[in-house]
């Protein structure tokens, strides 16, 4: 273990940091965008639409996120489509991660006893009178423990992005240690990276989960 | 012609290499599966004990886990057994210990939950009934903790199925490997080749993993209903 | 002539291919009592799901005010604003406060000015004994409380009519009468048309100004209260009465 080859590896790295928390913002922010919208369509079962979100859930979270981005960056190019590397990322990750919330938000959803739907329906609420007012917050407040699971989930697949180029916290370490061959060094300050990002992270969302429960069920 | 790249696919041994390079990334899969598995349970069972120690050296081991991406992992494996340890394994088998470690952690977690969730007067029950701590484990929780880790692991398995696809960032053939060899080996002749090598790819994970997500989900539904 | 609100005709229900209910025909007036008495299974609780559209049916003909209800979703959402309905299982929301949960629909679905919601619900817990709970979450309250702020969320609606389903079966015997003696005020204060089903004998002599007596989905028969509980027109009704007594 050598600390001035960890010491001058820390410029690079912080950059990588950086990268990964924005890509990470970027496609849980996203994700989350995503999967609301497609499991309310889900929820109320639109027809037709409902159906199409239905498969792409299942694709987006039954295929791995490498083989979507080099789909988007490699494959896609061919098509016309070209991309950067960028883009091919945060792309693949809101169509993985959507697919992940959206089963997360169901799961909330679905979770929510039938008879708090019928006392909304025996007050005379529609459709969406409904979603706002009682499956929305209470399936919100239910789906918190998954969504949470799905955050760290996510921030770790951006680990993948090195696989594209993507000068993430991965890339950085593996760039590092190709061209100085020093790999203990590299790979320990990368594994302390994501630590000082998920440590914090999964602390916090542990008392989210908590204040959540209480605050909508008391318990 | 974007159709013209389809051929590809099916020129000389192209396809049965790809079939080989997939038969790679669900051999490594199973193998890893079952070791993790096994290492699991042990551990999962010794989560449940009441030595502090031995809880938190495992609830460390399972915390790593929880952190480092599973590609870092891979590296770590990669990079550090051989310089570090001396120890020089085929990278198939430095894959198969990063995540047998792995999946290990996550099914401990699985064990300790559902051995935990078991009621406790299904516990209770059996200790009136007068059986022993090992018949009590041996008849009452390990079946009924079995039924509620089964999904669980499904999905778990599903999970290391698609991480299989990192098999290729420490140059193993998996399916990946080979069909980037395919796509650059027929580069010039089909320019839109790597369209429908990937795209196959994407098909086959979707293939092998659909129908246990869908397997898990059934189990629960069933569960809950 | 009493003016007729609800009138249930040749109506039959099935899940899947089990028949629910067979061929009820009944009708209600303003300000009359109904109560559904039967033992468990008989479809009682179905039949007052159906009768606010909870459930669907498949054949026969429900009249509200003498016009024929078209069974859409859309129809059924704007007669449950005028169909009160309370549940066993309470089904306050769980993360609004009592005074929040007594407001939503009036001023969310009816759209009607909060202030003037606000007041009439205060008046509504001060009915019923609550008013200090107004600003509490459901889960701070006790299973009977909880279903005195069940009944004034359906009343703030202004409800012709009001469902009851098995409304104390969940509460511990104490907290029973609470809950009884609102509806029994109901009945006799606000002459509120009301159907009611329920297990407990001596609340449903006291109140029901006609008795339907169901077992296996049909009704049995069709009693005026006090003589129903006299004098059973069936032998089943006989049988069920004696079986509730110890």
């Amino acid at each position: 273990m050598n600390w001035e080859v960890i010491q001058q590896s820390i410029p690079s790295f912080v950059k990588g940091f950086q990268l990964t928390l924005w890509l990470s913002f970027v496609g849980i922010v996203g994700s989350l965008v995503v999967g609301v919208l497609v499991s309310l369509v889900r929820y109320f079962k639109i027809p037709i639409i409902s159906k199409i979100l239905g498969a792409y859930v299942e694709v987006g979270r039954n295929t791995p996120l490498l083989i979507q981005l080099f789909f988007l960056y490699y494959g896609f190019p061919v098509l016309g489509m070209k991309l950067s590397a960028e883009a091919s990322g945060i792309i693949g990750l809101i169509f993985l991660g959507g697919a992940y919330m959206a089963e997360g938000f169901a799961g909330g959803f679905n979770g929510i006893n039938k008879s708090q739907i019928d006392a909304g329906l025996a007050l005379g609420m529609n459709q969406w009178e409904l979603a706002r007012y009682v499956v929305l917050p209470q399936g919100l407040a239910l789906s918190v423990p998954a969504l949470s699971a799905n955050v760290i989930f996510l921030i770790k697949e951006t680990s993948i992005f090195s696989v594209i180029a993507i000068p993430e916290l991965t890339n950085t370490a593996l760039d590092l240690i190709g061209m100085y061959y020093r790999s203990n060094e590299y790979l320990l300050v990368l594994v302390i990276a994501y630590a000082i990002i998920l440590i914090p992270l999964i602390l916090f969302l542990d008392w989210l989960e908590r204040r959540v429960r209480y605050g909508s069920f008391g318990n | 012609m974007a159709h013209s790249g389809i051929s590809v696919l099916l020129e000389g041994s192209n396809f049965s290499r790809l079939m080989g390079g997939l038969w790679t990334s669900v051999w490594i899969a199973v193998v890893s599966l079952l070791i993790g598995l096994v290492l699991g349970t042990v551990l999962g069972l010794l989560r449940t004990m009441k030595n502090r120690l031995i809880r938190f050296i495992l609830w460390l081991y399972l915390e790593f886990f929880r952190i480092v991406p599973t590609i870092v992992l891979l590296f770590l494996v990669y990079y550090i057994l051989p310089r570090q340890f001396k120890i020089d394994l085929p990278a198939t088998w430095m894959a198969v210990l990063a995540f047998a470690l792995w999946v290990a952690a996550e099914f401990s977690d699985i064990v300790r939950g559902a051995l935990e969730s078991v009621p406790k007067h299904q516990r209770e029950s059996g200790l009136a009934l007068g059986l022993s701590s090992w018949q009590l484990f041996r008849y009452v929780l390990l079946p009924q903790a079995f039924q509620l880790e089964l999904p669980a692991t499904i999905n778990l398995a599903t999970r290391v199925i698609k991480t299989t696809s990192l098999l290729m960032t420490i140059s193993i053939m998996d399916v990946i490997n080979v069909g980037q060899q395919i796509i650059e080996a027929n580069n010039q002749t089909h320019p839109t080749g790597v369209f429908w090598v990937y795209g196959l790819i994407f098909i086959l994970y979707f293939v092998v993993d659909y129908p246990l997500s869908l397997w898990a989900k059934r189990l629960t539904a069933k569960q809950n209903y | 002539m009493a003016e007729e609100i609800l009138k249930v005709d040749h109506l039959n229900k099935y899940y899947g291919d089990w028949q629910a209910l067979h061929d009820i025909n009944f009708s209600l007036n303003k300000g009359e009592v109904v109560t559904l008495l039967g033992p468990s299974g008989s479809g009682k609780s179905t039949l007052i799901r159906t009768l606010n559209g909870l459930e669907p049916f498949r054949s026969g003909e429900i009249y509200f005010h003498g016009k024929k209800v078209e069974p859409s979703p859309k129809e059924w959402q704007e007669l449950r604003q005028k169909i009160g309905m309370v549940f066993q299982s309470y089904d306050l929301f769980p993360n609004l406060t009592v005074l929040e949960n007594i407001l939503l629909a009036p001023t969310k679905v009816q759209k009607r000015p909060r202030e003037e919601v606000k007041k009439e619900a205060l008046e509504l817990l001060e009915r019923v004994h609550l008013t200090e709970q107004a600003n509490a979450y459901p889960r701070e309250l006790s299973g009977g409380q909880k279903q005195r702020i069940a009944i004034v969320r359906a009343l703030a609606m202004h409800p012709e009519l009001m469902l009851f389903d098995e409304v104390t079966a969940s509460l511990d015997p104490e907290m029973v009468r609470g809950v009884l003696e609102i509806i029994k005020e109901l009945a006799d204060r606000d002459h509120m048309t009301m159907i009611i089903v329920t297990h407990e004998m001596n609340f449903a002599a006291k109140i029901a100004d006609k008795v339907l007596f169901l077992e296996n989905g049909r009704i049995l028969e069709e009693t005026a209260g006090k003589e129903f509980f006299d004098h059973p027109q069936t032998k089943r009704a006989a049988e069920f009465l004696s079986s509730m007594e110890f």
